[in-house]
Formats: structure tokens, sequence, C-alpha cells
């Protein structure tokens, strides 16, 4: 998976659960609970929907290295 | 034949706005299906009905706002002879049956229509409809100073409505609340146990209805806080609660689990409120007519924040019951539809008990306001690390200050100390929650 492709789906999964960030900037390296209106409840909805469309396991142990969107897609195309 | 009614979706809730029909006349209806979507002042909600039957007359046109208890349509009765779900709090059905008001009324009772016949109580007490008993509550009225008119002398709405025209029996510390008809935007959800300042927003919903909302919600928490405030004597009790147990437990069940099966912390909190709720009932339920009405069944309200704004408090239905998955999959549902704007009457009908967390960016300690007729809150602050002491040693634990507000009308101050502590030892034993 590119870079591309892995902020593509990051951005896509955010927009589904909060859609008021479609179009807000995002800083790549400020936590996504920092910047937006996200609870554990909603990160875990976006690990859960990242996982799901990449084929990629997340574990939990990992989960902290997505808290930011550069911190997401190294993960997933790092993988 | 019966009648499908406006339901109260909630303790303060006195109409409601019919947005759309899920069915037409011919439709065969079963026990659950929803039928309409109705607006109330926080949310569009669907409403199911609770009587098998088909369905007669449409009543009320969408865009309509009725009173609760106004018949929305009739419905011919399939199923056994119908009967009429609580319309309020009262301590009827022993089985687990949701508290849900939307009721097919047998159209052969002698009451009205909008009037459940009043709920015996066998003591020789004046009968009281459940409507009535709410909208008395509502008033400032009380029920018992009322001229029934219904069936055998039950007090109806309409009684408690002509009770609280009447300036010299007005309980005194209310202030007026203007008759319905004449609100602007009447408020009609009941107010979520809001612990602290916050920005309430409309859910997502049309723009046009949305300034409206927003007014008519602060409107409705501002009535139900105040009420709160001035008929509840509230206590608080505190108490850091070492979550290191639960969260080892947990970590080692999520980490062979994708992310989909995970359990959150959130969930073991709920778990242990709900079972400590079994424990000690005097927490779980309502006062009412100066009594405390157990909550037929553990019915966790979870205070859930709106994105951009605003509470819900719907609850979770038997939550004693639900095992840890079970109540992460109903949370995650939960949440999930209330944020969509989607959520069920049953499920705002009023809650037993309710718990506000503040999540993990919160504060470490929130004092609730108990949501009535309630009789406790419970309050979860952030997860922190801890300097802790266990025999002498000290360390760092994960630490989560529990809190409780409890009526004192209902409870002392020694059964809250017991529920705080009911819920720290279960969560000292996660495998068993």
């Amino acid at each position: 998976m590119t870079e591309a492709e892995a902020r593509a789906v990051v951005l896509a999964a955010l927009v589904e659960i909060a859609p008021e960030t479609e179009g807000v900037r995002l800083d790549g390296d400020v936590e996504l609970g920092e910047q937006l209106d996200i609870d554990s409840m909603d990160f875990l909805t976006l690990m859960t929907l990242v996982s799901e469309r990449t084929g990629i396991d997340i574990p939990e142990r990992d989960q902290p290295k997505l808290r930011t969107l550069d911190g997401a897609v190294a993960y997933l195309a790092g993988v | 034949m019966g009648d499908f009614l406006m339901p109260s979706l909630g303790a303060d809730m006195v109409e409601g706005r019919l947005i759309q029909w899920r069915v037409a006349p011919g439709d065969v209806v079963a026990k659950g299906d929803i039928v309409a979507v109705v607006d109330t002042s926080k949310a569009e909600i669907e409403v199911e009905i609770f009587e098998p039957g088909v369905i007669e007359e449409l009543v009320v046109d969408p865009g309509e706002k009725v009173a609760v208890g106004a018949v929305l349509a009739h419905v011919r009765s399939t199923g056994v002879a119908a009967t009429q779900a609580p319309a309020a709090p009262e301590p009827t059905a022993a089985e687990p049956a949701p508290p849900v008001p939307a009721a097919v009324v047998a159209a052969a009772a002698p009451a009205p229509p909008a009037e459940p016949p009043g709920a015996a109580d066998g003591s020789g007490r004046r009968r009281v409809s459940p409507l009535a008993r709410r909208v008395a509550a509502h008033l400032g009225v009380d029920p018992a100073s009322c001229e029934g008119t219904g069936p055998g002398g039950a007090v109806t709405r309409a009684d408690v409505e002509r009770t609280a025209a009447e300036p010299a029996t007005r309980a005194p510390a209310p202030p007026a609340m203007p008759a319905p008809s004449a609100m602007p935007a009447p408020p009609t959800m009941p107010a979520p146990s809001a612990p602290m300042p916050q920005t309430i927003e409309p859910p997502a919903v049309a723009a046009t209805a949305g300034d409206e909302r927003s007014i008519a919600m602060r409107r409705t928490i501002a009535r139900l806080m105040a009420r709160s405030k001035r008929e509840i004597p509230h206590y608080y009790l505190g108490h850091h609660i070492d979550l290191s147990r639960a969260l080892d437990w947990l970590k080692e069940r999520n980490a062979p689990r994708g992310p989909a099966e995970r359990v959150l912390p959130a969930a073991l909190l709920l778990k242990a409120v709900a079972l400590a709720c079994r424990e000690h009932p005097g927490l779980n339920g309502f006062w009412v007519d100066d009594e405390l009405r157990p909550g037929g069944g553990v019915h966790v309200g979870v205070a859930i924040s709106l994105r951009g704004g605003g509470l819900l408090a719907p609850a979770i239905h038997d939550a004693d019951m639900l095992g840890v998955e079970a109540l992460m999959a109903a949370l995650r549902d939960l949440t999930q539809r209330a944020r969509r704007g989607q959520l069920r009457g049953s499920e705002m009908a009023d809650p037993t008990i309710t718990v506000t967390s503040l999540g993990e960016r919160g504060v470490e300690t929130v004092y609730g306001v108990i949501h009535p007729p309630q009789v406790a809150l419970v309050g979860f602050g952030r997860v922190t690390e801890r300097a802790w002491a266990v025999r002498g040693m000290v360390g760092a634990r994960p630490v989560v200050h529990a809190t409780l507000a409890v009526d004192h009308r209902a409870a002392d101050g020694h059964t809250g100390g017991l529920f705080l502590g009911s819920i720290d030892s279960r969560l000292q034993e996660p495998e068993a929650l």
C-alpha cells in the first residue's frame, strides 16, 4: 500500500466517523484526538474501519502508533 | 381495535412531532416493529410498536406536533388481548421488558384514548394514570390533590392540568410552566444528566430545524437540571479505584483480537455499575410520589456526547444480564446510532440510573446532577496514573475517580458508600464481570 492510498483510507474513515472533519486541514504530527472531537470509541471505530479496508491487522499494542495522521499513514504503508 | 399513542421518550417529554410514518394502512405489524419516526427537541427517534396488529388508519400527519398519549394511529389488534405498556417508570413488570410507553391500548378499555387507565395499587390510595403522574411531576402538582374523573375515580392528565390551572393548589416552589400550546418551541426530551457546562447544538438534522432544536434542547436541559437541583437533595461520594487488574485483564483479552472484537474499559465500568445496581436496588429506580419505585430491571443510561456538542443518555437494557462482550457491542451500537440520530423509543424511555464518563481527555472527577426522577448518577473521570501505596509499597497504578450523586430522599450515605465499594471490588475481579 502506498502512502497516498493509506492516507486516503484514513481520511475517508475519519469523515465517516466525524462528518464535520471533511475539508478540515489536519496537522500530520498532532494527535487526531487533540485536533478532532475523537474519543476512545471513535478511535476504536477508526481502527476497525481502517483494518477492515486495508486488510492490515492492527494489534492493540500498535494502536498508539496510529494516533497521528502521519503515524497512521506510515504504519499502514510500511506494513 | 386499539390505538397507537405518542410515546413518552423520557421523563420530561410532553409532546413530540411526527416526522415520518414507516407503515401504511393495511400493514401488518409485529411486536418491536418500527412504525414511525418522532422528533423531540433533541433527536429524531424511531418508535416501535409493542402489540401485533394491522394498521387501520393513520390519525396524525407527518409534521404535526401532538401531546404524549395522543392517538397517532388506529390499530386492529391481532395478538392476545391488547395490554398497555406503562407510560411512566411504574414498578409494574417483573420481567425485564423495557419500560416502553409506545403502547397499543385496547379500544375496549373504558378510558378515553389519551388516558391509559390508572394504575391500581390495591391499597386504597387514589389511582393515578402513569401519564397523569408524569404530567403532575412536570407541573409541580400533587396528584393526590386532584379530583379524579377517570374510570374508578382515577386521576387523569386532564384532572392534573385542571388542578395545575388553579393557583391555590400549586406547589409553591416550581415556577409556572407555560401550557404546552403556548410554548413556541416546546422542549420535549429529557435532558441528559449534564454535569458540566457544555455547548448544546443539534445533532445532524435538517438545517432549518437546527436552531429551533438547539434552543429547545437548551430549554429542556435548563428545566430538567433546575428541577433536579430544586427538588433533589443530592449528596455526593467519591472513591478512587485502582484499575490495574481490570486494565491488565483487558489488555490480555484484547491482544489477539482485531479492533472489531476489542472491549474498551468503559464496558467494564458499566458492567460493574450494573452489578452494583442489582446488589443495591435502592439506588436503581425512581423517586415518585414521595417513595422509591424500584426500576423493573437494571437499565443503565449512558451519557453519550454528540459530535459538535450536546448529550443524549439512552439506556442499555438489562445491562446486568449482559456479558462484557455483549455490553461492549451494545455500547458501540448505541454510540453510533445516537450520533447518527437513529435511536429507538425504547432506548429513550427512562433509564433506571445514569452513568457519565468523561473519557480519556477529560478531567479526573465529575460530580453529576441526577436526572429526575432517577435517584442516582455515577460519574467516572479520566483514568490517570497515580502513586498508589499497597502494603507499604508505593507504585504507579492506573486509577479512576468514581463519584456517586444520590437523592438523599431515597437513600442514605451508607448505601451510597456500599454501592461505590461494590463497584470497586467488582473491578478487582474483571474475569467475573
